[in-house]
C-alpha cells in the first residue's frame, strides 16, 4: 500500500469519525507561513532588480569624478618666476612661457592652428599646461574612495609618485564634451563621437521612418489575408528577434563591400578617393536602419490598429478613396503613436555598438565628420574602446562618456513619453 | 455651398449624363500603393540578404580545402593562424554564459513577475515597471563596462584573485542575466495578467492562499507565455555581443570553468572584425560561418517562441 493511499484511508479510520475539526488536516498556519515566506522572497527579487539598476548608475557616477595623481614633465609651479599661479595669468603673460619652452617648429604650428588673439585666458592656460607641463594621470580614484580614504590616497601618491600632484578631477566637464578624441585621457573628449552618432541617427531616421511607416500602412490597411502577406508579417516578427551583430555582418557584406562605390561616395566623386572604402557613416546608418526597421514597423502597426474603424468607414462613406482615407484620417490619428514608437526604436539604434564595430568604426579619428562619406565613430564605440584600455584614467572617461550617452538616451525617451502623453487619444 | 434646389445644378446632373461613378484609375495612388508594397516586401529582402550574403561567405569558408565540416563541428581548437577551425570552444563559452545568465534571469524574473502581477499595489507597480524598463533600455556596452569594472572586481574580492581571472565568463553571464531579467519579467507579467480573474476567484473560493493561487493556478495557466519569454531570453543571451566582448575575454578557450576567460561566438566576431582584417581571407569568411550558425540558432528559438505565444493567445482571447 503506497503512502498516499494510506493517507486517504486515514480519513475513514474511526478516529476521524464524528468530529468535524479532525476531518481536515489542520495545516492552515503552515500554509500561511509558507505564503508569507514566499511573499518576502518575491519582494526581495523585485528589490534585487531595483538594486541592480541603482548600483549600475551609482557605479558609473562614482567613476566620473575623484582624485587623480598627476605627474608633470615640468611642474606648472616651476614655470613661473613671479610666484603668481598660472591659472591667474593673462594670455600675454602666458605666451612667453609657451614660446620659451617649446621648439620653434612646434610654436609655429601652434600659432598657425590657434593664433594667440583667438584664445581666451583658459585657452592659453590649457595650451601652456598641455604643451609645456605635459601632465599624465598616473593613477585615479573613484569618488567614494576619494571621500573615504583621503589619507591613504595621499600616502600612496607621496610614496609612488613623489613628483606628482593630487588633484580632484571631474572627468565629465565642458572640455570633455567639446574636445575631439585623443590618446591622452586628460585631453580626450567626445565631440567627434557625438557628431558621428548624430550623423548616423539622422540617416537612420531618414531611411527607417518612411519605409517603416509605409510598410506598416501596407500591412494594416492594404494587405489582404493571404499567404504572401502572412509571410511578410511572420518575417518581420522574426527579423525583430535577430541579434544585432547579424545585421552588422549583413552591413559589412552588403553596404561596406557590395555597394562600396555608393557608400564610399566615389560614385558621386565626393568621398575621399585615397582611403575610399565603404566603412562610412552612410554604411553605419543604413545598417542600423535595417536593424530597427522591424521594430518601427511593429510599433507603427500597433498605432494604426488603434485608430477606430468608424473613422475609416465614415471617410469611405463620404466617397474618399483608400489612400485619401489613410492620408487624411488614419495617419493623422496614428501619428503620435507612430512617432513614439519610432523614437524608442531610434534610441535603441543610438546605443548599439556591436553592428558598428563589425561594419568598421574607425578606431581613432580626431576630426569631425564632414559628410556622410566620412569615416565614423559613435559614442558607444568610444565607450567600448576606452573600456578596453588598461590605464585607470580611461575607465574614468569611459564612465563620463556613458553619462553623456545615458543623458542623450534619456532626452530621446522623455520626448517619446511626452509625445505619448500629450497627443495620444483613447478611442 | 451647393444649392441643390437650384435648377441649374439639378438639370446639370440630369441632362449631361456624363457623371461617371465608376472608380477611376488614379495614377498617383497606384504609385503610392507601389511604394507601400515595396516597403512591405523590403523586410523579405532583408531576410533574403542575410541568408544569401551570410550563406555565400560561409559557403566559401566550408568549401575551402583547409576546412572540414566535421572538424568545424567537433574540433576543440579555434586557431585561424594554424588553420584550426573547431567551433566547440566558442560554442561552449556561448552556452556557458547563456546558462549563467538564465540562472540569474529566470528565477528572479519569475519572482518579480509574480510579485508585480499578483501581490503589488497598482501604485508600486507603476513605479517598478518603468524602472525595469529603464534597465532593459540601457545600452549593452554600458553593461559590459559594468561587468568588467564592477562585477569582476566584486567576484575577485569574494573568491580571490587566483580563482577568478580578470576576464571571465561568470561576471559577463551574471550581467547578461541582469540585461535579460526585465525581458523575462515583463513578458511573464503580461502572461500572468492575461489569465482570467475567474480562475483566481474560483481558487480563493476554495480556500487557497494567495501563494497557492499564484503558483498552483495562475502560473500553470500562463505557462506557455512564460515558456515563450524564457526561450526569447535564451535567444537574446546567445546573440548578445558587447557584454561578452568586453568582459568575457579575448581568445577562444575550451573550458567549463566559468571563472576563466573564454570567447563566445559573438565576442569573437566583434574582436576579429574590429581589428584589421583582409577581405576574402579564410579568417574573414569564418566569421560569416559563425554568424550564419548564430542566425539559424536564434531564428529557430524565435520561431519556437512565437509558435508558443500564438497557441497561448488562442486560449484566452
Amino acid at each position: 500500500m503506497s503512502q498516499t493511499e494510506k493517507q486517504d484511508r486515514d480519513y475513514f479510520s474511526p478516529k476521524y469519525n464524528g468530529s468535524a475539526p479532525g476531518l481536515f488536516e489542520d495545516n492552515l498556519n503552515k500554509r500561511h507561513r509558507k505564503g508569507r515566506i514566499w511573499k518576502v522572497i518575491f519582494q526581495i527579487s523585485t528589490i534585487i532588480g531595483i538594486i541592480a539598476l541603482a548600483t549600475l548608475i551609482l557605479k558609473i557616477l562614482n567613476d566620473t569624478m575623484g582624485y587623480a595623481a598627476i605627474e608633470y614633465k615640468q611642474h606648472p609651479d616651476a614655470l613661473t618666476s613671479s610666484g603668481k599661479p598660472l591659472d591667474q595669468m593673462s594670455c600675454d603673460e602666458l605666451w612667453p612661457i609657451l614660446s620659451a619652452n617649446v621648439s620653434k617648429n612646434r610654436l609655429r604650428t601652434i600659432e598657425r592652428d590657434t593664433p594667440k588673439d583667438s584664445l581666451s585666458q583658459s585657452g592659453c592656460y590649457n595650451l601652456v599646461i598641455f604643451e609645456v607641463a605635459e601632465p599624465t594621470a598616473k593613477k585615479t580614484w573613484s569618488l567614494l574612495e576619494s571621500m573615504l580614504n583621503y589619507d591613504e590616497i595621499q600616502a600612496i601618491t607621496a610614496e609612488k609618485y613623489p613628483d606628482g600632484d593630487l588633484q580632484f578631477k571631474v572627468w565629465l566637464n565642458k572640455s570633455f564634451i567639446l574636445s575631439p578624441q585623443s590618446d591622452d585621457p586628460l585631453k580626450a573628449g567626445i565631440k567627434t563621437a557625438i557628431l558621428g552618432s548624430l550623423y548616423i541617427i539622422v540617416i537612420v531616421i531618414l531611411f527607417s521612418f518612411p519605409v517603416g511607416v509605409a510598410a506598416s500602412i501596407y500591412l494594416e490597411e492594404y494587405a489582404t489575408q493571404n499567404r504572401f502577406n502572412r509571410i511578410i508579417q511572420t518575417n518581420i516578427n522574426n527579423l525583430a528577434g535577430v541579434p544585432s551583430i547579424i545585421y552588422g555582418m549583413l552591413g559589412l557584406a552588403v553596404f561596406v563591400r557590395f555597394l562600396e562605390p555608393i557608400t564610399s561616395g566615389t560614385l558621386f566623386g565626393i568621398g575621399d578617393a585615397t582611403t575610399a572604402n565603404g566603412r562610412t557613416i552612410l554604411s553605419a546608418g543604413l545598417t542600423l536602419s535595417l536593424l530597427i526597421l522591424p521594430v518601427v514597423i511593429i510599433n507603427g502597426q500597433e498605432a494604426i490598429r488603434s485608430v477606430p474603424n468608424s473613422l475609416r468607414q465614415a471617410s469611405y462613406g463620404m466617397g474618399a478613396t483608400k489612400w485619401q482615407t489613410v492620408w487624411s484620417h488614419v495617419l493623422p490619428n496614428a501619428l503620435p503613436g507612430i512617432l513614439t514608437g519610432t523614437i524608442l526604436a531610434v534610441s535603441r539604434a543610438f546605443g548599439e555598438t556591436a553592428p558598428l564595430v563589425v561594419v568598421g568604426a574607425a578606431t581613432f579619428i580626431t576630426f569631425s565628420p564632414e559628410n556622410v562619406f566620412s569615416k565614423f565613430t559613435s559614442v558607444p564605440i568610444q565607450i567600448y574602446q576606452w573600456t578596453a584600455r588598461p590605464q585607470d584614467a580611461f575607465q574614468n572617461i569611459a564612465a563620463a562618456a556613458i553619462i553623456v550617452l545615458l543623458v542623450l538616451l534619456l532626452i530621446l525617451n522623455a520626448a517619446a513619453v511626452l509625445l505619448r502623453n500629450r497627443y495620444s487619444r483613447r478611442w | 455651398m451647393l444649392d441643390t434646389k437650384n435648377p441649374e445644378f439639378s438639370s446639370g446632373v440630369h441632362e449631361s449624363k456624363t457623371l461617371n461613378l465608376t472608380s477611376q484609375t488614379r495614377i498617383h495612388e497606384s504609385i503610392i500603393k507601389g511604394f507601400l508594397i515595396f516597403s512591405g516586401v523590403f523586410s523579405i529582402l532583408t531576410t533574403i540578404g542575410i541568408v544569401i550574403f551570410l550563406g555565400q561567405e560561409a559557403l566559401r569558408f566550408f568549401t575551402d580545402p583547409q576546412v572540414s565540416l566535421l572538424e568545424f563541428f567537433t574540433g576543440t581548437v579555434w586557431q585561424p593562424q594554424i588553420f584550426k577551425f573547431g567551433i566547440l570552444p566558442l560554442l561552449s563559452a556561448t552556452i556557458m554564459s547563456s546558462v549563467i545568465a538564465m540562472f540569474v534571469a529566470i528565477p528572479i524574473g519569475l519572482c518579480v513577475a509574480i510579485y508585480l502581477s499578483e501581490y503589488a499595489s497598482p501604485r508600486f507597480r507603476g513605479i517598478i515597471k518603468p524602472a525595469l524598463e529603464i534597465l532593459a533600455g540601457i545600452p549593452t556596452v554600458v553593461l559590459g563596462f559594468f561587468a568588467l569594472t564592477f562585477m569582476t572586481p566584486l567576484l575577485r574580492s569574494i573568491l580571490g584573485n587566483d580563482v577568478v581571472q580578470i576576464y571571465n565568463v561568470f561576471s559577463a553571464g551574471v550581467v547578461m542575466g541582469i540585461l535579460i531579467l526585465p525581458l523575462i519579467s515583463s513578458m511573464t507579467e503580461d502572461a500572468l495578467h492575461a489569465v482570467p480573474n475567474t480562475l483566481r476567484e474560483g481558487a480563493y473560493g476554495l480556500g487557497a492562499t494567495r501563494l497557492e493561487v499564484s503558483t498552483q493556478v495562475v502560473l500553470p495557466a500562463a505557462i506557455s507565455g512564460i515558456a515563450a519569454a524564457i526561450i526569447l531570453g535564451i535567444s537574446r543571451a546567445i546573440g548578445e555581443a558587447m557584454i561578452v566582448a568586453i568582459a568575457a575575454g579575448a581568445g577562444p578557450n575550451f573550458t567549463i570553468n566559468p571563472f576563466e576567460a573564454a570567447e563566445t561566438m559573438t565576442g569573437h566576431i566583434v574582436r576579429i572584425s574590429g581589428g584589421d582584417i583582409s577581405y576574402d581571407s579564410l579568417d574573414y569568411n569564418s566569421l560569416f560561418a559563425i554568424a550564419l550558425m548564430l542566425f539559424l540558432f536564434t531564428l529557430l528559438l524565435n520561431i519556437i517562441s512565437q509558435r508558443i505565444i500564438r497557441r497561448f493567445r488562442e486560449v484566452y482571447e
